[in-house]
C-alpha cells in the first residue's frame, strides 16, 4: 500500500503486507518502524477524544475511524495554524467558544427536564470538538473573525437548555460574525463524525433571533426575503 | 508565571479543583500536555453513581457497604463515606452547570445498575457521561477566565524543603523547557494502564506522567499493584466493548462455542474466568448474534460500528473476538483525607491519587464520582493552603538541557511494546511472585539499557518523538512500582490475584506503600 502524507512537502510511504487496517494504526506504524519524526495526535481510538482530525483526499475525518485505502492522500485541517506534519494548533477552539459565551450563564437550581426537554440538545452535546468542521467551513478563508460551526453549535446547546435563564445575551453575542455569517453550505454537516448538523442549530438560532426582533444585517429593510426565502423582519 | 495555585492536567478531576479553587478565591493556572477535552474522562461511559433519593429503594448507607466490600478491606472508611455522602451535591452541581444527564419519565436523572451495586444508582447521559461530565465543565473554565496552557509536558515538580513550589515543563509547541512557580500544586494526571501498552483500553496519554514526576520529587505511592481488566474489549485492538452488551445478554463462549462462565458476575471473576480459558489455548468470543439486528443497531450501535472497524466482523452475524485488558489503576499517588500528598503544597486527585476509595477493586461508576467530590476538596484545600503561604519562591534553577540520547542503538518503541507484552503476560489478572520477580529483573535490565535509547526525530518544534520517549521512561519506573507492590502483597485481594497464595491474608489488611527508592513504607 502507498500513501502520501503532506509534510513541509508530500511525502510517500510505502507499507508492505498491511491491509483492512485504520489510517491511525498506519500513522502509528510508519512512526515507529519508518520514520520516528512523522507527526500527528491520537488519543482514545474510539472516537470520543477528537485527537486524530485531519484531511484525506481533502475530506475531514477521524484517522481512528476511517479505513485507509491505497492512494490516500493525507493533510492537516485547514483554518487552523499548522504546527507540525499532521498536527495544528487548536487554540482556536477555547477562543471561539469563549466569543460565543457558549455556557449556562447562572447556576439554576431545582429545575426539572422531562426526557423531550433532554432529547432537544441531546445530539449537539455529543460534539467532541475535533474542529472537522471548523476545517470543512468556507467562511473562515473570507471572515477569521466568524464564530464558527462549532461554537454556534454549542450555543445552540445552551440556548435551547430549560435550565438557561438568561438566552437573550447569548442571541445578542451570536448577531456579529455569527448565524447571520454562514451561507449555510452544509460541508460542517457532511464531516462532523458525531452525525450533528451545525447549520440546521444555526437555522434554528437565525428563527429564534427572528422571533426575539433580530434580522439578518445584509437584509436590514423591513420585509425582505433572506436567502432561502423566508421573510426576515 | 506566578499563581496561587497550579493544576497539572485538565481531565475531570483537574478541571473541577481548577473550579472550585477558583470559587475559593486562589489565583489559578491549568496545565495539560493535551487538550482537555482530549482527557481519559471522556471514555467514560458508564455513569457516576450517587443515591439521589434516600428511602427509594436504596439508601447512602448502601452505597457506602457496596463500595467496602468492593474494596476487599483496602477502603478508608472515612474517605468512602464523604464519597457517598457528597454524591448527591456532586450530581446536584454538575446539574446545575449544564450536564445533558439523561432523565426518566417522571423528570428525574436517569440512573441505572453497574456491577455490584445494589440499586440502580449510575447517573448517566447516554452512553457518553463522562464526555459530556468534561465538556460542560470546560465550558464553565472558559466562562471563569481560569487560564489554560495546552500541550506542555510535566518533567519535575520544583521543590525546597520538602515543600513544592511549582513545576517545571516541556513547551511542546516550541520545545522550550519552562517554569511556573506556585504556592500550591495540584497533580491530576490520570492513570497509568497504558503500562500495558496496546492491552489496555485506555487513551495512549495514559503514561502515569504525574506518578512517576511526583515519586522522583519525593512523593509516596500506594496500592500500586491494583489494576482492574476490563473482561470484553475488542482482541485486537484492545476497545472497550461496554458491559451494557453482557448486561442485555450477551453470551461469552470459547473455541468450542460453550459459556463456561456467568456472564454477569463482577468483572474481576469473568475477566479470570476468561484468563483461565485462555491459558488452555482457547479463543474467546462475545456473541451477542441472537439480540438481533434491531436491538443491536437501537441499544448497542457504538459496538457494531467498532467491531466493523477494529475486527472486521459484523456482530450481528458474527462473533465477536474479545480479551480482557487492563482498564483502570487503583494505586498512585499516597494521599490524606485532605488529598494533599507528604510533600508540603503538593496534592493529588482523581486516578493518578490513592485516595482510597477504590481500594482492591473499583465499583463502576465511582470514579467519576471520585474527580467530582475529591476535585472539589483537592481544590478547596489547596485553595487553604495557599492562603497560609505569603511569599512565592522563584528559584532560577533553570537548566534547560533534557539530556536525551539522540543517537539511540536500542529501539524504546520495540522495547514498549515488549514492556506491555510481559506485562500483559505476567503482570495481569493471575500472578505468582517468580513470574513477578523475573519482570522486575527485566525492567531493571531496560532502565539500565535506557541509557542506550533515545530519539531518531532532532526537531525543537512539536517533537512527538521526544513526548513518546519522555512517556516511556515514565512508563518503566511506573512498571517497577507495579511489581514491588505485587511481590510484597504474598496474598490474593480483589484485582490482585497470586496463584501461589490464592486467598485474602488478614496480614494484608494494610496499603503497600512505596518511596521513590522502593523502600516499602
Amino acid at each position: 500500500m502507498k500513501i502520501t502524507i503532506q509534510r513541509e512537502t508530500p511525502q510517500e510511504f510505502e507499507i508492505q503486507d498491511i491491509d483492512n487496517i485504520t489510517l491511525l494504526s498506519l500513522l502509528k506504524h510508519i512512526k515507529t518502524t519508518q520514520d520516528n519524526s512523522l507527526t500527528f495526535n491520537s488519543g482514545c481510538r474510539s472516537s470520543v477524544c477528537g485527537s486524530c482530525s485531519m484531511r484525506v483526499n481533502g475530506k475531514e475525518i477521524l484517522a481512528c475511524n476511517y479505513k485507509v485505502q491505497d492512494g490516500d492522500f493525507i493533510e492537516p485541517l485547514k483554518n487552523l495554524p499548522l504546527l507540525r506534519d499532521l498536527v495544528v494548533d487548536m487554540e482556536n477552539i477555547s477562543v471561539k467558544n469563549k466569543q460565543a459565551t457558549a455556557w449556562l450563564s447562572s447556576i439554576t437550581q431545582n429545575i426539572s427536564l422531562s426526557q423531550e426537554d433532554a432529547k432537544i440538545n441531546e445530539l449537539q452535546s455529543d460534539c467532541i470538538l475535533c474542529a472537522s468542521c471548523y476545517s470543512a467551513c468556507p467562511v473562515f478563508s473570507v471572515n477569521e473573525e466568524f464564530i464558527g460551526p462549532f461554537s454556534l453549535t454549542r450555543v445552540w446547546k445552551y440556548v435551547s437548555d430549560k435550565r438557561q435563564n438568561n438566552d437573550k445575551e447569548m442571541i445578542e453575542t451570536i448577531q456579529t460574525n455569527g448565524i447571520w455569517s454562514c451561507t449555510l453550505c452544509n460541508e460542517c454537516t457532511l464531516v462532523c463524525p458525531q452525525n450533528i448538523s451545525s447549520k440546521a442549530d444555526i437555522e434554528k438560532l437565525r428563527s429564534q433571533s427572528a422571533m426575539a426582533g433580530y434580522s439578518d444585517p445584509a437584509f436590514n429593510s423591513f420585509g425582505s426575503f433572506g436567502f432561502d426565502g423566508t421573510p426576515v423582519f | 508565571m506566578k499563581t496561587d495555585v497550579l493544576i497539572i492536567g485538565a481531565g475531570g478531576a483537574g478541571l473541577t479543583s481548577a473550579l472550585t479553587a477558583h470559587e475559593n478565591g486562589a489565583t489559578i493556572k491549568i496545565i495539560t500536555k493535551e487538550y482537555p477535552t482530549r482527557a481519559q474522562t471522556s471514555m467514560a461511559q458508564g455513569g457516576i453513581n450517587a443515591v439521589l433519593e434516600d428511602n427509594n429503594g436504596d439508601s447512602i448507607q448502601s452505597h457506602i457497604q457496596n463500595t467496602l466490600k468492593s474494596a476487599h478491606g483496602l477502603g478508608d472508611e472515612e474517605a468512602i463515606n464523604l464519597l457517598c455522602t457528597k454524591a448527591p451535591d456532586a450530581i446536584q452541581w454538575l446539574d446545575s452547570i449544564g450536564v445533558s444527564f439523561s432523565r426518566t419519565q417522571d423528570k428525574k436523572i436517569a440512573q441505572r445498575r453497574l456491577g455490584g451495586a445494589s440499586a440502580p444508582r449510575a447517573c448517566y447521559a447516554q452512553d457518553y457521561t463522562g464526555l459530556k461530565v468534561l465538556h460542560t465543565l470546560y465550558d464553565k473554565t472558559i466562562q471563569k477566565n481560569i487560564e489554560i496552557l495546552n500541550e506542555r509536558y510535566l518533567l519535575e515538580i520544583l521543590t525546597q524543603n520538602n515543600s513544592t513550589y511549582g513545576v517545571k515543563v516541556l513547551n511542546i509547541r516550541s520545545g522550550e523547557i519552562e517554569e511556573h512557580y506556585a504556592k500550591s500544586v495540584i497533580i491530576a494526571t490520570g492513570g497509568y494502564s497504558r503500562v500495558y501498552d496496546k492491552h489496555t483500553t485506555n487513551s495512549s496519554a495514559s503514561t502515569g506522567d504525574g506518578i512517576a514526576v511526583a515519586l522522583k520529587a519525593g512523593a509516596l505511592v500506594s496500592d500500586m499493584e491494583f489494576i482492574q481488566f476490563h473482561p470484553t474489549a475488542l482482541k485486537n485492538s484492545s476497545i472497550l466493548i461496554s458491559e451494557s452488551a453482557r448486561g442485555a445478554g450477551g453470551y461469552i463462549l470459547n473455541s468450542k462455542g460453550e459459556r463456561f462462565t456467568d456472564e454477569l458476575l463482577p468483572r474481576d471473576e469473568v475477566a479470570r474466568a476468561i484468563h483461565n480459558e485462555m491459558l488452555q489455548g482457547e479463543d474467546i468470543f462475545l456473541d451477542i448474534r441472537h439480540l438481533g439486528e434491531e436491538f443491536i443497531d437501537k441499544e448497542l450501535p457504538q459496538e457494531r460500528k467498532l467491531a466493523k472497524l477494529y475486527e472486521n466482523i459484523d456482530p450481528v452475524y458474527d462473533l465477536i473476538p474479545i480479551k480482557p485488558v487492563a482498564h483502570y489503576t487503583m494505586g498512585g499517588i499516597d494521599v490524606d483525607r485532605y488529598s494533599a500528598t507528604n510533600i508540603k503544597g503538593l496534592y493529588a486527585v482523581g486516578e493518578c491519587a490513592n485516595q482510597k476509595v477504590h481500594g482492591a477493586n473499583r465499583l463502576g461508576g465511582n470514579s467519576l464520582l471520585e474527580l467530582i467530590v475529591f476535585g472539589k476538596e483537592a481544590g478547596k484545600n489547596s485553595a487553604l493552603y495557599a492562603r497560609t503561604i505569603n511569599y512565592f519562591k522563584q528559584e532560577e534553577s533553570l537548566s534547560n538541557e533534557l539530556n536525551i540520547n539522540k543517537q539511540p542503538t536500542i529501539d524504546f518503541y520495540k522495547i514498549k511494546e515488549e514492556v506491555g507484552d510481559i506485562f500483559y503476560k505476567d503482570v495481569s489478572i493471575i500472578r505468582d511472585k517468580k513470574s513477578l520477580q523475573l519482570t522486575l529483573d527485566k525492567i531493571e535490565k531496560f532502565i539500565q539499557d535506557s541509557e542506550n535509547m533515545g530519539i531518531t526525530d532532532n526537531s525543537k518544534i512539536y517533537n512527538t518523538n521526544l513526548i513518546e520517549f519522555l512517556e516511556f521512561k515514565n512508563i518503566l519506573t511506573i512498571s517497577k512500582f507495579i511489581l514491588l507492590g505485587a511481590i510484597n502483597r504474598d496474598e490474593s485481594r480483589g484485582a490482585h490475584f497470586r496463584s501461589d497464595a490464592p486467598t485474602q491474608n488478614k496480614l494484608f489488611d494494610k496499603h503497600i506503600i512505596i518511596d521513590k527508592n522502593g523502600e516499602v513504607q
